[in-house]
């Protein structure tokens, strides 16, 4: 027997409860519902995909479509299945591919650091700012989503290049001499992804730490913990969940970034989003194109399952406690 | 309570009139302590003095002060203006952690990520302690509180009371000179609440650390204290042990507050040093005081009679002259070990009276709609003066 701290263990929910309502609905109900958002992604999502994929197996020729069909009548007797892996040969064969896979991950990778750098503090600033003014913060984080992100991303332009206003206050108060090379570099892509997305990785953060108790750090505290050991050893462990999400919604979209190595990158920026939009456009290969798309989604849904999988666990952990 | 508190109480009143030869040395000294917020006066030019080996409690309701009060003890809060001395050293602005105290939670505040030994281990890492101490130290903690077999579990697998015995050993694991324990059995169910109260006894005279508690619950105020303050609205109007603030209480509040009181207020008719003589329109005839008080003759003051202190019957009283009234009962409550009968006096006022219930019978000796005589003994009615 436990001793003396027993107590009956909590009772499980009784399973009818929460069926009553559904069950008044009926199955129909409950299926149509869960229908919408499942037909949703296959009408807008798996078809679409599908139809990349097939092109990627097919072939490069000069016509409308430029590919070959990937299932063809031959002599109006046979079926003839043709596919072509060659598109994914030469994705690993060139090195222009992998290269920019692995830019890709790196740029995503640095951006998704720097972002959660930056927007640790602003969301734990956040957090504990004083009740009457948080809401304001908030929406001061989400207030560049009123304009149109290229447009922001445009402005950048405007704040990087040579004669903008970052050289021309940096030369104003003398730090610098000289403009800074900055726009057309990976650099500007650093700063045009972290800017970006930074919204991403505070709002996870701040939600995860706003629910944080505030006795858990006072109990470090009177257990002999510095404010700043206190913030080590309980706050940030326990603010994990928020990194883990702040991370992956900065990270996957990120890898696949067009618009930003486009705008601010520079013809020398190698990522990925940047080579796909060259295959479709300028060299026409579609098949190629399609590949290097097929390619990307696998790298991408490796982190997002681990993502998912981190975030099951989490709730069948929470569900306990709750 | 057992014998050894009891000798700690004698010893405290002793040294508080300063006339035992062993004065105890105060542990905990408070002095002129205020602290607002803002406009608010949380807590209002306090002074209070807590010895070695006592188990204090601070009682009032919720917004009294008291929580406030043992956060400045743990450092959570700075005083506005007064000193806190723990052990003779001025700490009113030593941060928490570099208090020689620890707290125990109202909501416990155990880590989640960390499991039981963690959790207890957590301040003795803190200090440094080579491992096997910390390993030693952490088995002892848990076998006092008889989790000696939940080490490996965390927070949210342990019911309300076994996380309660964690935090208790958490904040005991440093073996600090004060504990503060912030409502320590509010959440649990009252079965357990009184068990854990006689454990929570037992722990602190074992290990002889000075126990600070703050609680709403006038009965576990009761039941653990060597001494209690009772506060309201930022002050203390009295600090006494539960024996004294039951029968001698101060004030009005006090008396209402710690215990249940039937208060009839009226003029002093007769201010003599042995007794005082108060007349009371709800009753027909005055009221008798055994003790004096220090008050003039006209004042207002307030009779206040325990319900278990009066006495019921249907014959008149011997001697009709004071305290006693006549009514009839209005209605009864059943409460196993006692009934409480509500008397409405011929002035129209109720009287909570106490009785035991000392047999089994089903048909007790008065009913609703009796007639009685209400009266208690001139030494057990106590005059309090606001």
């Amino acid at each position: 027997m436990l001793g003396g701290g027993g107590g009956a263990p909590k009772e499980r929910r009784h399973p009818n409860s929460a069926g009553a309502a559904t069950r008044r609905l009926g199955v129909g109900g409950r299926g149509l519902v869960i229908a919408i958002p499942y037909f949703w992604l296959l009408l807008f999502f798996l078809a679409p995909f599908l139809i990349v994929m097939k092109i990627s197996f097919a072939e490069f020729q000069v016509g409308v479509p430029p590919y070959t069909p990937l299932v063809e009548w031959v002599d109006d007797q046979y079926l003839q299945v043709r596919m072509s892996f060659a598109s994914y040969f030469y994705l690993f064969g060139d090195e222009l591919y992998v290269a920019a896979y692995f830019n890709s991950l790196k740029i995503a990778f640095v951006s998704t650091l720097f972002a959660l750098l930056l927007g640790y503090p602003m969301a734990y600033g956040i957090a504990r700012a004083d009740k009457s003014i948080r809401n304001l913060l908030l929406l001061a984080v989400v207030l560049p989503f009123w304009t149109s992100f290229l447009i922001r991303v445009y402005a950048w332009i405007g704040i990087l290049k040579n004669n903008g206003l970052l050289n021309n206050f940096l030369m104003w108060i003398g730090v610098i001499n000289e403009p800074l090379e900055i726009l057309n570099t990976e650099i500007a892509v650093y700063i045009g992804i972290v800017y970006a997305y930074l919204p991403f990785m505070i709002l996870p953060l701040y939600s995860t730490l706003e629910k944080m108790d505030m006795s858990l750090l006072e109990a470090a505290m009177d257990l002999g913990c510095r404010p700043w050991k206190a913030f080590l050893k309980v706050t940030l462990p326990l603010s994990v969940p928020g990194i883990v999400a702040g991370c992956m919604l900065v990270f996957i979209p990120a890898v696949g970034e067009f618009v930003i190595p486009d705008l601010l990158g520079g013809a020398d920026t190698l990522m990925i989003g940047k080579v796909l939009w060259a295959e479709f456009f300028n060299n026409r290969d579609w098949p190629a194109a399609s590949a290097v798309a097929v390619a990307m989604l696998v790298f991408l849904v490796v982190p997002i399952m681990l993502f998912q999988g981190y975030q099951a666990r989490q709730e069948a952990k929470a569900k306990e406690q709750g | 309570m057992s014998q050894q508190a009891r000798s700690l109480q004698d010893q405290v009143a002793r040294t508080e009139k300063g006339e035992a030869s062993d004065l105890l040395k105060p542990l905990i000294q408070i002095e002129g302590v205020t602290k607002s917020f803002g406009d608010f006066v949380a807590v209002n030019n306090v002074s209070l003095t807590i010895y070695q080996g006592e188990l204090f409690s601070l009682l009032g309701g919720s917004g009294c002060g008291k929580t406030t009060l043992l956060r400045m003890l743990a450092g959570f809060e700075t005083p506005t203006s007064g000193r806190i001395l723990i052990d003779g050293q001025d700490m009113t602005r030593v941060p928490p952690y570099e208090r020689p105290v620890n707290m125990m939670f109202q909501s416990y505040a155990l880590f989640p990520h960390m499991t039981v030994e963690q959790n207890v281990a957590f301040g003795l890492k803190q200090d440094g302690l080579p491992r096997d101490q910390v390993r030693q130290r952490v088995a002892e903690m848990l076998d006092l509180v008889e989790l000696g077999h939940l080490g490996r579990r965390k927070p949210h697998e342990l019911s309300g009371g076994q996380r309660q015995r964690v935090a208790l050993a958490r904040a005991l694991a440093k073996r600090p000179k004060v504990l503060l324990l912030d409502e320590p059995l509010g959440a649990l169910d009252k079965k357990l609440r009184e068990r854990t109260q006689l454990e929570l006894v037992n722990i602190q005279e074992n290990l002889g650390i000075t126990f600070v508690v703050v609680t709403h619950d006038q009965e576990e105020a009761m039941t653990m204290s060597t001494r209690v303050a009772i506060m309201n609205q930022g002050r203390i109007l009295q600090v006494d042990t539960p024996h004294a603030m039951y029968e001698y209480p101060n004030t009005r509040f006090v008396a209402e507050f710690f215990g249940s009181v039937n208060i009839f207020e009226g003029p002093l008719l007769e201010d003599e040093p042995g007794h005082v003589v108060i007349g009371c329109p709800d009753l027909s005839v005055p009221i008798y005081v055994g003790h004096g008080i220090s008050s003039r003759e006209g004042a207002t003051v307030y009779a206040a009679v325990r319900p278990e202190k009066i006495a019921l019957s249907k014959e008149p009283p011997a001697d009709a002259t004071y305290n006693t009234a006549t009514g009839v009962v209005e209605d009864i409550v059943y409460l196993g070990g006692e009934s409480t009968y509500l008397v409405r006096l011929d002035s129209g006022r109720l009287v909570r009276v106490d009785l035991q219930n000392q047999t089994r019978s089903s048909e007790p000796e008065l009913t609703w709609h009796d007639r009685v005589h209400v009266s208690w003994e001139h030494s057990n009615v106590v005059v309090v003066t606001s």
